[in-house]
C-alpha cells in the first residue's frame, strides 16, 4: 500500500507526459490543464490502491484516460464517431514509393518525415475519432503494451490492435495529404 | 489484426514466412508484442527481402517520429505548483483533500 505523503514526490515526475496526453485527447490547453489536474487529484486520494513497485506512469495515464472517457468526451462537441474511412496497408509507404521510383530513395523518406511540422504531426493525431484516437496516443506517443492499454480502456486485445492498426492508417493518410498539400510529395512521379 | 489469436495460426516456429505473413506482423513486431519464435522467424524474412526490410523501416521510423513529434509540449509553468497547491486542499470541508 503506497504512502499518501509520498505521492507528489513520486507522481510530479510524469506531470510533463501527463500534459502532452491530456493535449492530444482534449485538443485544447485549458481543457489539458483541468484534466491534468484533476488527474493528480483522483491520484492522490486513491494512491493507498496503487501497489508499490508497479508501473506508475501507467497507473496515473489509466486515472487520466478513464477521467477523459467519463467527463471531457461527453461534453465535447464533436461527435463519437464511430466510422473511419477504411484505407489500404501500409498507405503512405505505399503512396511514397512513386519517390523510390524516381530514385530518391530512402533521403527522400527521412526528409518527407523531417519536414512534416509538429504541428501537422498532432493534427494528424488529433482529428482520429477518440475510439481510435485514444489506442494510438498510448500505443504510439506514450509507449504503452497493448495489455496495459485494454485494461485502460477496458476493451479486449483484439480489439486494441484493430483500432490501432486501422487509426494508424487514417493518420497516414491524413500525413500524406498534408505533406500533398504542402507540395512534399506529388501525386504522380 | 482484428483477432489476437490469429497472430501464432500461420507462423510455425521453423518456417520463413513469406511477404504477406510478414507484413501481416508489422504492427506486433514494432510494438515488441510478437513473441520470439515469430521475431525470428520474421527477422529471417527480413535478411533476404529488401522490400519488407524497407517497409518495416519505414514504420519504425515513422513510429519514433510521430512519438517524438507528438510529445514535445510546453507544460504551462505554472501548472505543476497548481497542481501541488490542491493537493493541499480541502474542497469540499470533508475532512480529506480534494
Amino acid at each position: 500500500m503506497a504512502d499518501q505523503a509520498d505521492f507528489a514526490a513520486e507522481a510530479m515526475q510524469y506531470a510533463p507526459q501527463l500534459f502532452s496526453g491530456a493535449l492530444r485527447m482534449t485538443r485544447n490547453r485549458s481543457d489539458a490543464e483541468d484534466l491534468v489536474q484533476e488527474t493528480y487529484l483522483k491520484g492522490y486520494r486513491s494512491f493507498h490502491t496503487f501497489t508499490e513497485g508497479t508501473n506508475l506512469r501507467a497507473w496515473l495515464f489509466r486515472i487520466m484516460t478513464n477521467t477523459y472517457i467519463n467527463s471531457y468526451r461527453a461534453k465535447q462537441r464533436r461527435p463519437d464517431e464511430t466510422e473511419l474511412g477504411d484505407f489500404e496497408d501500409l498507405y503512405l509507404y505505399k503512396h511514397l514509393s512513386t519517390l523510390q521510383a524516381a530514385g530518391l530513395g530512402r533521403s527522400a523518406e527521412e526528409s518527407l518525415m523531417e519536414m512534416l511540422p509538429d504541428t501537422e504531426v498532432k493534427q494528424a493525431l488529433e482529428d482520429l475519432p477518440d475510439n481510435f484516437r485514444l489506442p494510438v496516443i498510448l500505443a504510439d506517443v506514450e509507449g504503452f503494451s497493448y495489455k496495459e492499454i485494454a485494461e485502460m480502456l477496458d476493451i479486449p486485445i483484439g480489439t486494441v490492435m484493430s483500432r490501432l492498426h486501422r487509426g494508424r492508417k487514417a493518420m497516414q493518410k491524413a500525413l500524406h495529404d498534408f505533406a500533398l498539400h504542402r507540395g512534399l510529395v506529388s501525386e504522380k512521379s | 489484426m482484428n483477432d489476437d489469436t490469429t497472430t501464432d495460426r500461420n507462423l510455425a516456429d521453423d518456417a520463413v514466412p513469406d511477404c504477406n505473413e510478414t507484413i501481416r506482423e508489422l504492427d506486433i513486431f514494432l510494438d515488441g508484442e510478437i513473441s520470439e519464435a515469430q521475431r525470428d522467424a520474421i527477422r529471417s524474412h527480413l535478411d533476404g527481402c529488401m522490400d519488407c526490410l524497407g517497409a518495416f523501416d519505414f514504420h519504425a521510423e515513422l513510429k519514433a517520429v510521430i512519438a517524438t513529434k507528438c510529445q514535445n509540449d510546453e507544460m504551462p509553468p505554472d501548472l505543476l505548483s497548481r497542481i501541488e497547491r490542491c493537493l493541499a486542499i480541502d474542497f469540499d470541508g470533508d475532512g480529506e483533500i480534494g
